[in-house]
């Protein structure tokens, strides 16, 4: 699925695969929490595209384009893939198979060099501002520690000095300069974890969970700030969520995720207004909005049973199993990704 | 006409290195039989503390509750001893949890799990028991129940945990239901579930439930009433159209602007509530949401507000000497 | 109830919110305040201070070195002139005691730096992962597998040819050094484990950390606290280990004077001068348990669960 552009998009990410081998559990946790295995002992399964028994297909064939400056909104339930995704976006993880192209350069050809300094431009913010901070680390060095890498600052007073800007830029008080992470809020941590992705200066941000794990009055004040800093500095990003209501607040783009596939790829405009697919109308119906006189109105959507494990998802179309409009060629084949216009997308056999 | 639960003046606290920590400070609300109450507010604001208090499940060094009375059936909680308290758990009030996986011990069948209360408190036997077991779990939507008895809690999913620890809270017919964060940690699309199954649990049983969250979403489907906690104290309480379509207190009013509605339009703004949640360790000389508050006056910073009116607002706002404020809310 | 209207005046800025006024601590900070909260491990660490200047300063002040005979004096009971008595040549006793403190307290050192080793090898294991975690570990399991007694044995028939006056104290060291770093290793290498899978271990990864920065600054730092702890009861097994060989025969030879060995010498005459195994005894006794003590007050004070 990509759009119809008049320049080459920041980013474009084709027929992206990810698979895990059963050895590591990690894997199987990697979908519903932010347990995973780091670069070194993920065991990419490479060409052994066809699973053999124990393989999570996390990701299994995904293929979007963001344009600069626009948002992205990744969206899902647990197993779905996203957060697998934007893993393997940002490098932490090699993919199976498929492409990520920044920039019109594919980032999995790369060799080692290049990809360290693509890195650069490519960032991530995390989604537990507790574990996603060294807590033995000054803020000031936490801050500071990819301006030591790029060698971006040419003093010492220089690196201070662009430290304290990038606190006073997430809205933190530049003299907490020496503190350390646990005399800090969640929202506070999670503003220093957007301060590090900052400093190297980055174009695209990758957003996992960004405000999850912070209270709901602090969340408003994130966004809000992510979104300013993406007016200020020209920022993209992907954003990874499962609370629907917040993504369609802050993408321009929203892709709803099913099991390692995209389901539907649609503006935020049209999601709410006009949602194809029948795991975007259900989503959509179980999302509880805060208000008592449109919740007493509703009639919800409600899927039978669970979703079907990621290690063994149903052949054909991946939702058919509980779909109330599934037809005999839904349980066969896998769904073609029809273009609807109008920047939608939306992979089901029965439209 | 008495209520279910009446709960007078209760104050928590918890003694920690860095001095004692008042948890709640001084809170007043009743139950009534049926009736669905939301306790909301944000993490600190002491609702997992009272529901928990409820129950006196809190640890007592470091927590202690302070003052106060809790009347259940007539009768002060806060007066029996443990073993009086042994027999009201799980039998007259039922509580659900946030994360089921550690509320069910992985080396026993689900069937032991369940048929456990029954046994305990009814006298029922193993084989009566179970039978009940099977009743609960259609009543809680599992299917295959007998089959499923039988498993381990690890053969279950999320949403079905839930539902089986629902089913354990139920399994005495309790009066009252304590559900603290049922659903924070369920994919969206299996808390619409358990939702709908706790709608039906209060229409057909008629039991009370006291739902604890911090998802104001989750709330409009369900309560009847709402008390909004913020710093230990019930800053707001009223019926469920009265909070969430007239809102009296700052708070609950920045709350409301401050979270995305699926409905709303793309040119709509957040407006974030400006600040940090207070620090516990401290002594309030004035209303806790002062710093954070756009409508604060000079007075808000002395004397802590007194509950307000036939809605029970705990704002200065509501004096009548104050300047009218219309707190407009821009929805949609 | 009327109030002044003054009350009623909107606030002209928002109220400045008091900030966590707590004190910023560092981790070590918080660790020391908490270790002050434990008796025991308080005096303990002043017990081995106390030790440890004695071992270094005492025999110099003391009149008489460990090996001065003095056949008028033999096995007398403690005194004003030799506070710990005599032995059966006539040697002072608190002299002796003195100077195997020396050797305990050196043992207990080449341990402990032998498990910096251990952590390195830990480290590297852990991170690395895959074939290399798997082969640096089964090494790791086989030379477990060997009992450390055999060791020194070889050791010291090895070296009895070359250095026949210090064989048993080398052959300690260098026993000490094959064996003291495997704990070490095994619980670095678990630490390791569990850290690299936390997320700010894959944020230094995308800043685009190398991975010897991500071992050195983010993984071996957090690790410190069971690092210590095990440095420091790794210690009190080391000196009696010593003098457990030194004691059966195995250890440094004549004069030299380890506690393993006066204790075994004053087995001897032990029912007419219980003294001479006494002093060695309770100072074998006092420094274990002192070294136990405080490595168990370490723990608790380093635990960051108990953190709050």
């Amino acid at each position: 699925m990509s759009e119809q552009q008049n320049t080459t998009p920041l980013l474009k990410v084709d027929a992206l695969k990810k698979y895990f081998s059963q050895k590591g559990s990690a894997a199987v946790k990697a979908e519903d929490s932010s347990t995973m295995t780091a670069g070194l002992d993920e065991s990419s399964v490479g060409s052994r595209a066809g699973a053999g028994r124990g393989t999570v297909k996390a990701v299994d064939g995904i293929s979007f384009t963001i344009e600069s400056g626009k948002t992205l909104g990744l969206v899902g339930e647990s197993g779905c893939g996203k957060t697998t995704v934007g893993r393997t976006v940002i490098g932490l993880y090699r993919p199976t198979a498929g492409s990520v192209i920044y920039k019109g350069t594919d980032l999995t050809k790369a060799a080692g060099e290049l990809r360290l300094r693509n890195r650069r431009q490519m960032q991530m913010i995390f989604q537990d501002p507790y574990a996603s901070l060294n807590p033995r680390m000054t803020v000031g060095d936490i801050v500071g520690e990819p301006i030591d890498i790029h060698h971006l600052a040419g003093s010492k007073n220089e690196r201070t000095e662009k430290i304290r800007d990038l606190l006073d830029l997430v809205g933190l008080n530049p003299e907490h300069i020496n503190r350390y992470p646990h005399e800090f809020s969640g929202g506070q941590r999670q503003r220093i974890g957007i301060a590090r992705s900052l400093a190297v200066e980055p174009e695209l941000i990758v957003c996992d969970e960004p405000v999850s794990a912070v209270d709901v009055s602090i969340q408003a004040q994130i966004v809000n700030m992510l979104e300013r800093l993406q007016d200020e500095l020209g920022l993209t990003y992907m954003i990874i969520a499962h609370d629907l209501s917040m993504i369609k607040y802050i993408s321009d783009y929203v892709a709803v995720m099913y099991l390692g596939k995209i389901v539907e790829l649609v503006t935020s405009e049209n999601l709410y207004k006009n949602p194809q697919h029948p795991y975007t109308k259900a989503l959509l119906s179980a999302v509880p909005i805060a208000d008592p006189v449109v919740e007493r109105r509703r009639k919800r959507i409600l899927l039978e049973g669970d979703v079907p494990s990621p290690m063994a998802p149903p052949p054909g179309c991946r939702f058919h199993t509980r779909c109330d409009r599934a037809l005999p060629v839904c349980r066969e084949k896998e769904p073609p990704v029809t273009d609807l216009g109008g920047g939608q997308w939306v992979a089901c056999h029965n439209l | 006409m008495e209520h279910l639960l009446q709960v007078r003046d209760l104050e928590v606290q918890f003694s920690t290195y860095a001095g004692v920590v008042q948890a709640v400070r001084g809170i007043n609300f009743d139950v009534s039989s049926g009736e669905v109450v939301a306790l909301v507010g944000e993490s600190g604001c002491g609702k997992s503390v009272t529901a928990q208090s409820i129950m006196r499940l809190i640890p007592s060094p470091p927590g202690k509750i302070s003052g106060g009375s809790i009347m259940f059936n007539n009768e002060d909680i806060l007066k029996k001893t443990e073993r009086q308290m042994r027999k009201i758990r799980g039998n007259t009030i039922g509580m659900i949890f946030q994360d089921p996986m550690t509320f069910l011990n992985p080396v026993l069948t689900i069937a032991t799990q369940v048929t456990e209360n029954l046994v305990l408190h009814k006298g029922m036997s193993e084989s009566q028991a179970k039978k009940r077991a099977v009743n609960l779990f259609e009543l809680v939507g599992i299917p295959e129940p007998e089959a499923r008895l039988k498993q381990y809690p690890h053969q279950f999913s999320g949403g079905m945990r839930q539902r089986v620890m629902i089913a354990m809270a139920l399994a005495c017919e309790p009066k009252l239901l304590i559900a603290d964060e049922p659903t924070t940690a369920l994919d969206v699309t299996i808390q619409a579930q358990i939702m709908e199954l706790l709608k039906e649990i209060k229409q057909r049983l008629n039991t009370a439930i006291i739902l604890i969250t911090h998802d104001l979403g989750v709330v409009a489907g369900i309560a009847d009433r709402v008390l909004v906690m913020y710093a230990g104290q019930i800053v707001e309480s009223g019926t469920i159209d009265e909070i969430m379509k007239s809102p009296s207190h700052p708070y609950t009013w920045g709350l409301l602007k401050s979270i995305p509605r699926l409905d709303m339009d793309r040119s709509k703004k957040l407006t974030p509530i400006w600040g940090q949640p207070p620090d516990l360790l401290q002594q309030f000389t004035g209303c806790p949401f002062a710093p954070r508050c756009d409508y604060a006056m000079g007075i808000c910073t002395q004397k802590i507000p007194p509950d307000f009116g036939q809605t029970k607002v705990r704002c200065w706002l509501r004096h009548p000497q104050a300047p009218a404020v219309r707190l407009k809310r821009e929805v949609l | 109830m009327q109030l002044s209207t003054e009350l009623f005046k909107p606030l002209e800025q928002k109220v400045v919110q008091t900030e966590l006024v707590r004190p910023s601590t560092t981790y070590w900070q918080d660790a020391w305040r908490r270790l002050k909260q434990n008796p025991a491990a308080m005096v303990s660490l002043a017990v081995i201070i106390l030790i440890v200047l004695l071992a270094i300063f005492g025999p110099m002040f003391s009149p008489y070195t460990y090996s001065e005979q003095d056949f008028s004096r033999r096995n007398q009971g403690p005194s004003a002139e030799h506070w710990f008595g005599t032995d059966g040549l006539g040697r002072d006793l608190f002299t002796r005691v003195l100077y195997g403190a020396r050797i305990s307290l050196s043992i207990g050192f080449v341990a402990s730096l032998v498990t910096i080793f251990g952590m390195l090898y830990g480290g590297i294991s852990g991170f690395a992962g895959g074939w290399l975690d798997n082969a640096m570990m089964r090494f790791v399991d086989i030379m477990y597998s060997i009992p450390f007694l055999l060791w020194v044995i070889l050791m010291m028939v090895y070296l009895k040819e070359i250095l026949p006056q210090n064989a048993g104290l080398i052959s300690m060291y260098l026993a000490l050094g094959l064996v003291y770093w495997l704990p070490m290793a095994r619980i670095v290498r678990g630490q390791i484990l569990s850290l690299k899978e936390q997320e700010f271990v894959l944020a230094a990864y995308t800043i685009g950390a190398s991975k010897k920065r991500i071992l050195m600054r983010h993984l071996i730092p957090n690790c410190m606290g069971p690092v210590i702890v095990t440095a420091t009861l790794t210690i009190p097994q080391a000196i009696f280990t010593e003098a457990f060989l030194s004691f059966i025969g195995l250890g440094v030879s004549a004069p030299r004077a380890s506690w393993g060995m006066l204790a075994s010498d004053a087995l001897v005459s032990l029912k007419s001068f219980p003294h001479l195994l006494f002093f060695p005894s309770a100072a074998i006794c006092i420094t274990l348990l002192a070294f136990n003590f405080l490595g168990d007050g370490l723990r608790d004070a380093l635990d960051p669960k108990m953190r709050k």
